[in-house]
């Protein structure tokens, strides 16, 4: 601590005295590098050359083991994001899922009006940053920061600062302030269309032994609604949500642990009655997000049997299924199987889709481009290792599966219904799909002496740091009379 | 809109000021669309991002001031934001530019002018700014509105008098009962924000106010949310039915998509709890809080880091949130590792009997993971597994012997820091395996390791046989090694030689002890003790005994949970970066307020209770460092208040079976005030590494029992990543009435 408040000193960051309040203290974006891409303070007890902090601790520190730093009075909340960090700062209490929640927010606006959020399309935009910034978060409290509204009055384009633009602009602040801040009252579109896409991710946890430690669904609905005026939506779902866990089991619909929805959802109606109903903003948004952990159907099924061959080789059968109906079929399933890390080939052979050893990341991976339900794979193989004398540390990695399937929810949800409801009283059509999917947290873990033996390895350079003193052996007991 | 990439990229090059003036002076003329101007512009807000000063500009970057384009506008607003406070010679020239802005027809022109003037915190502006900023609180726009709202907050930290007396704090107070939802959460924001400066007017919302916030709420947006929940934390329920009121509206925001209203719902529900009468309602509460912060889990790495770390408070406070949802908390093999970290704290918590296998395959699943901090946190999981389920402590002894097989230093090392613990929570049933750890002996290079198995040696050295070897090997580098080994090898030498007082061996060994640590030693703690210890054996071996090996306190798991009255406190602060660190927020941030549950006759009488007062209004100060968190002893001044020392008996001199020492005068009489200082260095030794309850084992052996020890945490940020060492030992607080929290407590009321 000494050395950091000499640090705050000789940069001159020691700050006037400060009250406690929630907010954010300043907005900074950086690269990889350490460069600083947009800063902006909202408060004047800080200076820009905070950003040197920042660097030195968090940039260039190798192993950073927080989200959140406090140096001195000053907390800093990062996230990354593809190149960039987005960091926000603040001297006081603050609250920190909001700050969090902010930096997600700011990054998901910055998709939507550049495409995408990275060094390139930062620098390429940063005035318009600023002037978004700007508008969303005022002294440190983040104001509206609905999209759609933002892009009625914060555009690339120039708008010229003339009496004609009055009227529009009330509309415009009327909106951004109103109840409905997230929809703009003059919609139109020719033909009427909501599309509603069930996205269902399935985590997994599976032990070496094939039993089930951990398995659930994270849900989302999303929702792309093309609709003219003000409509009013109601949606209805085969669920039921648990509250109780003894009430487990007592009904045929599915049942969800929890659900949240966006902020156009009435919550006061879902409370008493369970009906979504909702006015949605233009265009795509999350509607909901569910997680479901009882009955849930894992629709990939892996059989990893790895066996070690003297000390120079291990070999591999993994068998993945399909467990669905055949109808339907999965896609874009890729294995990913490691290897010891003194690996110096291994050899698969697969019937379906190709495999491939990836030296670099110590993985086999294995690539089916297509599944048919019902269907069953196995890859054969061997990797050869190599006589090491010092052996790295490793822990044995899971076997991840990432995997597609159309028109199949792990968790068993069905949408019963989405009705429209508007003044005009048009005829709408909607579309439902769902879409099951693992990525990254579908993870069998795998087992076999072979990765013991590594670890047991460690102790032989260990032995060279024994005790100055005599060596002792060990001790026995005398036994209790 | 959203396709048009910008082009900007080019002008994130360094400028020098005067080629940017002559750019922008050659851009008066031939401007026709301002093209040039917002060029130059453009190049000058990238150096003010790069940290270029280009606070010598300001004259001609407010020339630009006339251009009617709002583009340049904002850029020009943006150089005042920057630099205006250090230009307060020059910024006159802009004011009335503002003021004549802060007049537009435009409802965005009048709001972008109040906003940027009140960003600019001087005299000169503030001043100007006080008439228009009355009008902006009253404009037809509520976009202007909202805005004025947040201004008075700013104008507020410029200068708090002035402020008040201009008589905006009323208008702000008006402000809360507005018709639009935006400008009323704008307005508790700012008012929140005033009322938590340490010299700002106080503010608590009625029963009718609350109300009305309420019905804002439900048309807010979800930030708005958030400063209106936060704004209720300021209204205290004089009955429990109108907390139960508060609470049944709001429940509704816990199925909210965003983290930041879910937790402040929950900050919100567990204050007003303690205010409340109606099991039933409390129940649903509990349950209704659970499924959303697992949910958070699925949201990014550092929206779950928050949620998890507020989880180990809630769960100790409110086992009943979580109490069957310990499989969300298991690692998966790519989570950030300060994810997993967080769970693997939560997961022995939530063990019980009938899940306590699946936690335990988990632990020693992460036990052979690569980052070492987790591995060694993961035993020691394993090692509180055992101490707080009775049924578990079979397993998990097999699974450590498993896991010292390894031979993997550290996690031996772990492993026996973790089994002492279990010796003594159930003595007598795994002695079996001392052997094992003896023979591992070698391995152990860091001190608390070393200390542990000495301390087993020790403690059961009438059941090891080669005991007198083992010891004597152990003291072979005593004066290298370091304080907490020395200390742990004399309470063990003594206990030898109580067992064991006609060996020969074992006699030489506690002589050779002895007189190391009192002649040899700089330490006082050291030899203190050892003087203790030799006058102890000197005046009567068989008492010496009796003390040196009386019946140790059984050790729970419950010090690791945090006694009642400081989780209320500290919950106060839920979802805030206090309740990341577990300190309560004046500790680490200077000038915050302290916060305590306010009194009311619906307070709870056990909440009451355990209540920790807020400490007086201290003095402003300087330093930050002032004192500990309340539930700690402040830390101690060795050097103003040293407690009275107790008067000596008769100092006896070493006889019979212990070798005499050629005690020189001087050694004596430094002795009689060094006796002083030990008999508070027992009561105060924390040992550098003490964690609870559990380790201040020197001390009991000295004292018989438990002596109350305290962490002297004087640097709030010692703690802060020390996933384990951050508990409050329960005795601290008892002081203040609180009590050992126990597993089977009614924590509902």
């Amino acid at each position: 601590m000494e050395v950091l408040d000499r640090l705050r000193v000789a940069r001159g960051l020691v700050a006037r005295p400060r009250p406690a309040g929630s907010p954010t203290t300043a907005f900074f974006i950086f690269n990889q590098k350490g460069e600083v891409l947009i800063s902006r303070l909202y408060r004047t007890d800080l200076k820009r050359s905070i950003a040197d902090v920042f660097r030195i601790h968090v940039v260039s520190n190798i192993d950073v083991r927080a989200p959140i730093i406090t140096m001195g009075s000053a907390s800093f909340f990062h996230v990354r994001v593809n190149n960039l960090y987005v960091m926000a700062v603040t001297k006081n209490n603050a609250n920190a899922a909001l700050v969090f929640e902010f930096c997600y927010r700011f990054i998901s606006i910055a998709k939507s009006y550049f495409g995408k959020i990275d060094e390139e399309s930062v620098k390429s935009n940063f005035v318009l940053i600023y002037e978004l910034i700007d508008e969303i978060i005022d002294f440190g409290y983040p104001q509206n920061s609905e999209t759609d509204t933002l892009k009625t009055y914060i555009t690339t384009e120039s708008i010229r600062a003339s009496p004609a633009a009055v009227e529009e602009s009330s509309k415009i602040t009327s909106q951004a302030t109103g109840a409905i801040s997230w929809r703009r009252p003059d919609v139109k579109y020719k033909k009427n269309e909501a599309f509603v896409d069930v996205v269902e991710t399935v985590n997994l946890i599976m032990s070496a032994k094939g039993s089930v430690l951990r398995a659930d669904v994270d849900g989302h609905i999303l929702m792309r609604a093309y609709l003219t005026g003000t409509p009013e939506c109601k949606f209805g779902l085969n669920d039921k949500l648990v509250i109780d866990q003894s009430e487990r089991g007592m009904s045929d619909a599915v049942e969800l642990d929890d659900c949240q929805f966006h902020q156009c959802v009435r919550l006061n109606e879902f409370d008493s009655d369970r009906t979504i109903s909702f006015i949605p903003p233009d265009g795509e948004f999350e509607l909901m997000k569910y997680r479901s952990t009882s009955n849930v159907n894992l629709p990939i099924k892996v059989i990893p049997t790895i066996t070690e061959v003297g000390t120079s080789q291990v070999t591999y059968i993994v068998s993945i299924r399909a467990t669905f109906n055949s109808k339907l079929s999965a896609t874009n399933v890729v294995l990913r199987i490691p290897t010891p890390l003194n690996t110096t080939t291994a050899e698969c052979k697969v019937q379906n889709g190709k495999a491939k050893y990836m030296p670099a990341e110590n993985v086999i991976v294995w690539k089916i481009p297509r599944m048919q339900g019902g269907q069953e794979c196995t890859l054969s193989g061997t990797a050869q290792l190599t006589a090491t004398t010092h052996r790295q540390a490793w822990a044995r990695p899971p076997i991840d599966v990432d995997f597609q399937v159309l028109m199949f929810t792990a968790s068993g949800l069905l949408v019963r219904f989405l009705k429209v409801f508007e003044k005009g009283n048009y005829h709408s059509i909607k579309w439902v799909r769902y879409l099951t999917k693992a990525n990254g947290g579908y993870q069998i873990r795998t087992i076999s002496n072979v990765w013991m033996s590594f670890r047991s390895c460690l102790v032989m350079c260990r032995a060279i740091f024994g005790r100055k003193g005599r060596t002792t052996s060990g001790a026995s007991l005398i036994p209790r009379n | 809109m959203s396709g048009q990439a910008g082009q900007d990229a080019k002008f994130f090059q360094r400028g020098k000021i005067q080629e940017l003036r002559a750019e922008l002076h050659a851009a008066e003329a031939k401007d026709k669309k301002f093209v040039k101007r917002k060029t130059v512009l453009k190049k000058i807000v990238a150096n003010i991002t790069m940290g270029n000063d280009m606070s010598p500009l300001f004259p001609d970057v407010v020339a630009c001031l006339g251009t009617p384009l709002l583009e340049i506008k904002k850029m020009v607003y943006l150089f005042l934001v920057s630099y205006g406070r250090t230009k307060p010679d020059q910024i006159q020239m802009v004011i009335p530019s503002f003021l004549q802005d802060c007049a537009d027809h435009n409802p965005l022109i009048r709001a972008l002018a109040i906003r940027t003037m009140s960003y600019i915190p001087l005299p000169i502006v503030t001043e100007s700014l006080t008439d228009p900023l009355r009008h902006a609180l009253k404009d037809r726009d509520p976009y202007v509105r909202k805005t004025a709202a947040i201004c008075v907050a700013k104008v507020y930290m410029a200068d708090p008098r002035r402020t008040e007396r201009a008589g905006f704090v009323e208008m702000l107070r008006d402000l809360m009962l507005d018709a639009n939802a935006t400008v009323v959460s704008n307005a508790v924001a700012a008012l929140v924000e005033i009322s938590e400066r340490h010299d700002g007017v106080a503010f608590k919302v009625n029963y009718t106010v609350a109300n009305k916030l309420l019905v804002a709420l439900g048309e807010s947006s979800e930030w708005g949310q958030i400063y209106i929940m936060d704004a209720l934390m300021t209204f205290i329920p004089q009955e429990s039915k109108d907390a139960e009121f508060i609470a049944d509206r709001i429940v509704v925001n816990l199925q909210h998509s965003n983290s930041a209203v879910i937790l402040t719902t929950i900050k919100v529900l567990l204050y007003l709890m303690n205010y409340m009468e109606n099991r039933k309602l409390m129940d649903y509460i509990c349950k209704k809080m659970g499924p959303p912060l697992v949910t958070m889990l699925s949201s990014g790495p550092e929206v779950q880091y928050v949620a998890l770390r507020n989880i180990l408070l809630i769960v100790q406070r409110r086992p009943a949130v979580l109490k069957n949802d310990v499989k969300v908390f298991f690692c998966k093999y790519n989570d950030p590792i300060y994810v997993k970290l967080a769970k693997l704290e939560i997961m022995y918590r939530l063990a019980r009997d009938e899940n306590f296998g699946e936690v335990l395959a988990e632990l020693q699943e992460y036990a052979s993971e690569v980052d070492i901090d987790f591995v060694r946190k993961a035993v020691r999981s394993i090692g509180r597994l055992a101490i707080k389920v009775e049924s578990a402590a079979d397993q998990c002894i097999e699974t450590l012997l498993s896991l010292i097989e390894t031979k993997v230093t550290y996690v031996v090392q772990e492993a026996i820091i973790v089994i002492k613990d279990i010796f003594r929570r159930y003595p007598g049933r795994y002695e079996r395996v001392i052997p094992t750890l003896c023979e591992n002996m070698d391995v152990l290079d860091e001190p608390e390791s070393k200390a542990a198995i000495i301390w087993v040696i020790g403690q059961f050295a009438n059941r090891i046989d080669n005991a007198d070897e083992l010891l004597d090997d152990l003291v072979y580098n005593f004066m290298e090694e370091p304080t907490e080994v020395q200390l742990a090898l004399l309470t063990a030498v003594v206990k030898l030689f109580i067992y064991k007082s006609q060996s020969d061996t074992s006699k030489e060994i506690v002589h050779k002890v002895l007189k190391w640590a009192t002649e040899d030693v700089d330490n006082p703690d050291l030899r203190d003790r050892g003087f203790m210890y030799w006058r102890l054996l000197a005046i009567n071996p068989a008492n010496a005994g009796e003390i040196v090996l009386a019946d140790k306190p059984p050790i729970t798991t419950d010090s690791d949970r945090m006694d009642r009255g400081s989780l209320d406190q500290l919950l106060l602060h839920t979802g805030t970066l206090g309740s990341i660190y577990h300190k309560n927020p004046e500790t680490f941030i200077r000038h915050s307020k302290a916060k305590a549950l306010p009194e009311s006759p619906a307070l709870n009488e056990k909440s009451r209770a355990v209540l920790i007062p807020l400490p007086p209004e201290a003095l402003p100060s300087t330093v930050i460092n002032v004192a500990g968190p309340p539930p700690n002893p402040p830390p101690r001044d060795q050097a103003t208040a040293p407690p009275p020392a107790p008067p000596l008996p008769d100092r006896p001199r070493p006889v019979s079976n212990v070798p005499k020492v050629n005690a020189t005068p001087a050694t004596d009489s430094a002795g009689e005030l060094e006796e002083a200082a030990a008999s508070e260095g027992l009561l105060d030794n924390t040992d550098g590494g003490g964690e609870g309850a559990s380790d201040d084992e020197g001390d009991e052996d000295l004292i018989g029992t438990a002596s109350a020890t305290g962490h002297a945490v004087s640097d709030p940020y010692a703690n802060l990543d020390g996933a384990f060492g951050t508990y409050i030992s329960p005795e601290s607080s008892s002081g203040q009435g609180g009590r050992r929290p126990t597993e089977d407590d009614d924590l509902l009321f």
